[in-house]
């Protein structure tokens, strides 16, 4: 009994431990996003600011089109989700019902797609999209991010699509309903959550990019929220922190938002993917 | 269209019999062919294309055409001291990534699989690293290590360590500080993967084991793991090939510096092509990076595979 006692006691402590290391950091771009000029340039600076400001957020917002690249991430990142859900929902309905050699292929394409050599795409997908005129424009972007977010849509629709039982369609047509019918009316209903997990994992995917925004998008004015933040560091060096952490806790907040609703689904998307494949 | 699904329709098996087997054929080409499209103007197609640029002189902005070089850049590349010292540094922040994230992530996964007290907070902040944009990652991680106002020199003065240290740009840290950060940014994906896998390994096969008296190390050896083994294999495969390819991280922490020793190959290579433009160069790169990875991804999974046998 004692050695129970003592091994809980140990795994609270491996768990506190863990709780501080994968949080201390956010706590401190926090902390350092409420405080004073001041108390940043301090050589002791402590974790809870002594005089909490709104200032920084103020500053980060007259510094750089904080906001307006705020909007085209999320222009962007709503345009990439939606369409990679509409491209990829049959496709995975076909791969899941369909043993075909085309359905084979396409996983193992949604395999190979994980480890995508980006070093490797980037030059060429840059040539392509400048013959397409579509080098610096969003439009661009967001074609490459739906291509890019489709692979893992596939997969996580696919598992989506294998929990709604046949026997459900089956019944449908045995009941005089024509295959659109059947889709739109039977499976679209019990496909919904997954629709919708999936479009928010393609959203934040899209909202979270660096990469390709940085190769692809030059105009200041049409550049991702990421690739603004960037620019704090390169203009103003070390020297101005405080709206550096304001701007970077602004960004991170809708894809918090959208991790804690969907949280539960994706995990439960991957283990239906992990189950049935 | 329907010359395509003619010529593919052989390679597709007998649909069921109650079925009627031309229409739905018809119909699931033309449910495929949007996401299809796409992906092979906008992914294959590239690839390949990124293949052949490799073998020509392919520059931005100049006015010749462009030429096939055959194995030059290969070769030019094979002497390049520079690329060969950034590819050596991506092999240690991959393995150095890699490595201690999934034992980490396994102690993590293996707590919050345990019926303890705070576990949904540790869930949810386990879920923090993983929805921050990298960029914000990595300006996150400057604060952190910022040499006057960064928590860690003040913890280091506090419990007496002595003083501050620039940990990005000093030479001999700043791979180890950029390593740590890859570490925590990447251990919620590990985590969940590894959960999902534990939460399918027979409770009742731990529960007998128990009772038979293996001690908790017993029972991880011979039960655990082995059901867990195919998600930690392709957790940790799938991981070195994200980290081999990362660059953002990197690029707002250090940007490569100090003096080359955080230059993973990917930073290296995105300079060559969009700094210098030299574009067929740097497919050039690309293409060994791809190759090499290739490799090691087959020696490591027939390594582990040939394992499997031998039990």
């Amino acid at each position: 009994m004692r050695t129970r006692a003592a091994t809980r006691a140990g795994q609270y402590a491996a768990l506190l431990a863990y709780l501080a290391f994968l949080s201390f950091p956010f706590l401190w771009l926090l902390s350092t996003a409420f405080k004073p000029p001041r108390e940043l340039g301090s050589l002791h600076p402590t974790w809870i600011p002594e005089h909490p400001t709104l200032a920084n957020f103020r500053q980060a917002f007259d510094e750089q089109p904080l906001l307006r690249s705020a909007l085209n991430s999320l222009l962007v990142a709503l345009a990439a989700a939606l369409i990679a859900v509409c491209l990829a929902t049959p496709m995975a309905y076909v791969m899941a019902r369909r043993r075909t050699r085309l359905a084979r292929a396409a996983s193992g394409w949604v395999v190979v797609s994980q480890a995508f050599p980006f070093v490797l795409v980037i030059i060429p997908l840059f040539l392509v999209l400048r013959s397409l005129r579509l080098i610096d424009s969003q439009a661009g972007l967001v074609m490459v991010y739906v291509v890019w977010a489709l692979p893992f849509a596939l997969w996580l629709l696919t598992g989506y699509v294998r929990a709604v039982p046949v026997e459900l369609e089956e019944a449908a047509a045995v009941d005089g309903a024509g295959r659109l019918r059947t889709l739109v009316s039977v499976t679209a209903p019990l496909l919904a959550p997954g629709i919708a997990a999936t479009a928010l994992f393609a959203f934040v995917t899209a909202w979270n990019e660096f990469f390709f925004a940085l190769v692809l998008l030059k105009t200041p004015e049409k550049q991702t929220l990421p690739v603004v933040l960037t620019r704090f560091i390169g203009a103003e060096g070390v020297a101005d922190l405080g709206p550096l952490a304001a701007a970077a806790v602004l960004a991170t907040l809708p894809s918090l938002v959208f991790f804690a609703l969907v949280q539960r689904r994706i995990a439960g998307g991957m283990l239906a993917g992990a189950v049935k494949s | 269209m329907t010359s395509v699904a003619d010529v593919k329709r052989p390679a597709l098996p007998a649909p069921p019999a109650h079925r009627p087997a031309r229409s739905l054929d018809r119909g699931a080409w033309f449910l495929v062919l949007p996401a299809l499209i796409p992906i092979l103007v906008l992914s294959v197609g590239p690839l390949l294309y990124g293949i052949l640029l490799a073998f020509t002189d392919a520059q931005s902005g100049r006015a010749a055409p462009t030429r096939w070089i055959g194995a030059l850049n290969f070769r030019d590349l094979l002497h390049d001291t520079l690329f060969w010292e950034s590819f050596r540094i991506g092999l240690v922040w991959a393995v150095g990534v890699t490595v201690p994230q999934f034992l980490l992530a396994l102690g993590l996964a293996l707590l919050l699989n345990q019926d303890l007290r705070l576990r949904w907070l540790a869930r949810a902040l386990a879920i923090v690293p993983w929805a921050m944009p990298e960029v914000v990652v990595g300006i996150m991680w400057r604060l952190v290590y910022s040499p006057d106002a960064g928590v860690l020199n003040e913890t280091l003065r506090d419990l007496g360590l002595g003083g501050g240290r620039d940990w990005l740009s000093s030479l001999g840290t700043a791979l180890p500080a950029v390593i740590v950060v890859g570490v925590w940014a990447g251990l919620p994906q590990t985590t969940v993967a590894l959960l999902a896998g534990l939460q399918n390994t027979p409770r009742d096969l731990h529960e007998a084991a128990a009772l038979d008296g293996a001690g908790a190390w017993r029972r991880f050896t011979a039960v655990t793991w082995p059901a867990l083994r195919p998600v930690a294999l392709a957790i940790t495969a799938l991981n070195l090939i994200w980290n081999f390819n990362a660059f953002a991280l990197v690029y707002v922490l250090t940007g490569g510096g100090p003096g080359g020793r955080t230059r993973l190959p990917m930073l290296f290579a995105y300079e060559e092509a969009f700094r210098y433009g030299q574009f067929g160069y740097a497919a050039a790169m690309g293409c060994v990076m791809v190759a090499v990875i290739a490799v090691c991804l087959a020696v490591f999974l027939a390594g582990r595979l040939r394992g499997d046998d031998d039990r």
